[in-house]
């Protein structure tokens, strides 16, 4: 994330809310700043702001933007959505 | 430049400063639009590299080559960018597409981080120079092509606003068509750059224009550039070069007494001569001559030879009584031979520069001319022997090149009618048949800046070399290959209107 943005405050947002609906609170999120650790996002060859990175369980799945499209978050982080009647899609 | 209220670096890369008049504009932002395999990538690098040379220090960002492959390609131009960035000079930004790292776009972004880590790699060696590769390649990492365009005049703004100087490189598809792929590219830059790499005539010539410099100079138009190894992009400035040329008035032997009374006392030092002749008629032997009066005066003479094998010079010279041998343990002769194909004009002319500057001769002769016409284009042809005869007047060397006429009696080669302007002398050696017997004659077209022997004469060859002998008078229409006799009482008119002609000229004058 770049700090102090509008976007980033959406996506952790979405963010947010996405875990909590799809995951059920079984997720650690750690949020950092390219602005304060440039060298982290070199590392990690990150190009996007925001970019949501699934380092685990792996593989390892990037999902980049505001996440304001949650069927393409659960899609990129391959978790599938548990529908009310149970279904599996 | 600061009249323009622009300042200007010079970027260190031969020659190109020359064409951008001064360099790149200092803290803006050039586009470098070309073709695939035009160079693009090369002299972004050459850049960086350029201006480490001379003290500063760059950043690399890559959306293309990832950084260990521009790393290795780069070490054969003789840039060691590991070092470099060891050193603290040198930074890779690498936005290469990572195959295994697949992203999906979930909604609206920007390219912060991307910017984060340019402004850190900056930051971290104190880069004033830096090159984007390529901006067409940001697109393709991208599904949101509008975000991308965007970004891209973000970013571009955002390397001014850090105070850096920035080539940024685009593909394009077409030679002569839109200046880039995406349509913005070029206005996402203040300037522009094109370089193209076309195929003329079976072979490769690559051009360098530059297109719009905002609010500054430079010279218009197409110039040739070549790419070598340990050396990289070399551009050759033709119209800048002739406006250095000098001229002089020193006289030097052609090594032939009577051929240098002919010229009104030898060939001017720093002036390219041009001799043209059918094959056989002795233009290998006014070179060897040429060359062996240079160095019979202790001068270094470089011999280009694209016609005949080195044993072969080296046997017909022994045949005149120069012994080539012994004027390359002397150090006095250096022999280039090489057969014409084996590289472009472009790429000979700087190897030619480059065997000038390392052996730095005081006589250049080529042979032949004609030999080097079929390598590429008539329009690359005129530019490699422009470009040689005004490095060669620059560095003040005589230069004595040959060109070989398709008929044997009479007729000018194509050489000829592309060359004469640029040549300050030319003299023509022609068959004359006379009564069953080919014959040689030998006059002095042009000198340049002197007067000279206006006749045809007649000339033999033998162990000692050429051999001058008289005017062939009572022979008329030699140099358009029907030499008619003329009886004698024909030349008595023909003197007769000579002296009225002088009489009445006489007369005026008085």
């Amino acid at each position: 994330m770049t700090s102090a943005s509008a976007r980033t405050a959406t996506a952790i947002a979405n963010l947010k809310r996405i875990c909590e609906q799809e995951l059920e609170g079984r997720y650690d999120l750690e949020i950092i700043d390219v602005l304060e650790y440039p060298e982290l996002a070199e590392s990690e060859k990150i190009l996007a702001t925001p970019t949501l990175i699934k380092s685990l369980p792996l593989p390892l799945r990037r999902v980049i933007g505001d996440l304001s499209n949650t069927e393409k978050v659960l899609m990129g982080l391959e978790v599938q959505p548990v529908r009310d009647n149970g279904d599996v899609q | 430049m600061t009249r323009a209220g622009v300042e200007k670096i010079a970027t260190g890369i031969s020659s190109f400063d020359i064409i951008a008049k001064g360099g790149l504009p200092r803290n803006r932002t050039t586009l470098i639009s070309g073709t695939a395999g035009s160079g693009k990538t090369i002299f972004a690098v050459q850049f960086l590299a350029a201006g480490i040379a001379t003290g500063s220090s760059g950043v690399f960002v890559t959306f293309e080559e990832s950084a260990n492959d521009i790393r290795k390609n780069m070490l054969s131009f003789g840039w060691d960018l590991a070092q470099w960035e060891a050193e603290g000079k040198f930074a890779f930004v690498d936005a290469s597409p990572d195959p295994d790292m697949d992203s999906v776009e979930a909604g609206s972004f920007d390219l912060g981080a991307l910017m984060a880590r340019v402004k850190h790699a900056v930051a971290k060696v104190k880069a004033d120079r830096v090159a984007v590769d390529s901006l067409g390649a940001v697109f393709s990492q991208f599904s949101d092509q509008s975000i991308v365009r965007s970004e891209l005049f973000r970013i571009a703004s955002a390397l001014k606003a850090v105070g850096v100087t920035a080539v940024l490189t685009a593909e394009r598809t077409d030679d002569y068509g839109p200046i880039a792929r995406f349509g913005v590219e070029e206005f996402i830059a203040d300037n522009v750059m094109i370089l193209r790499n076309v195929l003329e005539d079976e072979s490769r010539r690559r051009t360098i224009e530059i297109l719009k410099f905002r609010g500054c100079d430079h010279q218009k138009g197409e110039y040739p550039f070549t790419i070598v190894p340990d050396g990289g992009v070399i551009v050759i400035p033709l119209s800048a070069m002739h406006l250095s040329m000098k001229s002089s008035n020193v006289r030097i032997s052609s090594g032939n007494a009577s051929l240098d009374e002919m010229c009104g006392g030898g060939l001017f030092r720093d002036s390219v001569t041009l001799v043209s002749g059918a094959t056989g008629t002795g233009k290998t032997l006014t070179v060897s001559q040429f060359l062996h009066g240079g160095a019979a005066k202790g001068e270094r003479c470089l011999l280009l030879a694209f016609e005949e094998s080195r044993d072969q010079l080296v046997r017909n010279a022994i045949g005149w009584g120069f012994d080539f041998e012994q004027m390359e343990r002397d150090g006095t002769l250096r022999v280039v031979c090489d057969y014409p194909d084996v590289s472009g004009l472009e790429d000979w002319l700087v190897t030619i520069q480059a065997a000038i500057r390392d052996f730095k001769p005081a006589r250049v002769a080529l042979d032949s001319l004609s030999a080097l016409e079929h390598v590429g284009s008539q329009k690359a042809f005129r530019e490699f022997v422009i470009g040689l005869t005004s490095f060669i007047k620059h560095e003040e060397i005589t230069g004595l090149f040959t060109s070989t006429t398709e008929s044997l009696m009479g007729g000018d080669s194509i050489t000829e009618t592309h060359i004469s302007t640029l040549t300050d002398s030319i003299i023509l050696l022609r068959y004359v048949e006379m009564f069953g017997e080919m014959k040689r004659g030998l006059t002095v077209l042009k000198m340049r800046g002197s007067a000279h022997d206006k006749a045809i004469r007649e000339f033999t060859i033998d162990k000692g070399g050429m051999r001058m002998g008289r005017a062939f008078r009572n022979v008329t229409g030699i140099l358009s290959g029907a030499p008619v006799h003329l009886s004698p009482s024909d030349l008595e008119r023909v003197w007769i209107d000579v002296e009225r002609k002088s009489e009445t000229m006489d007369r005026r004058e008085r």
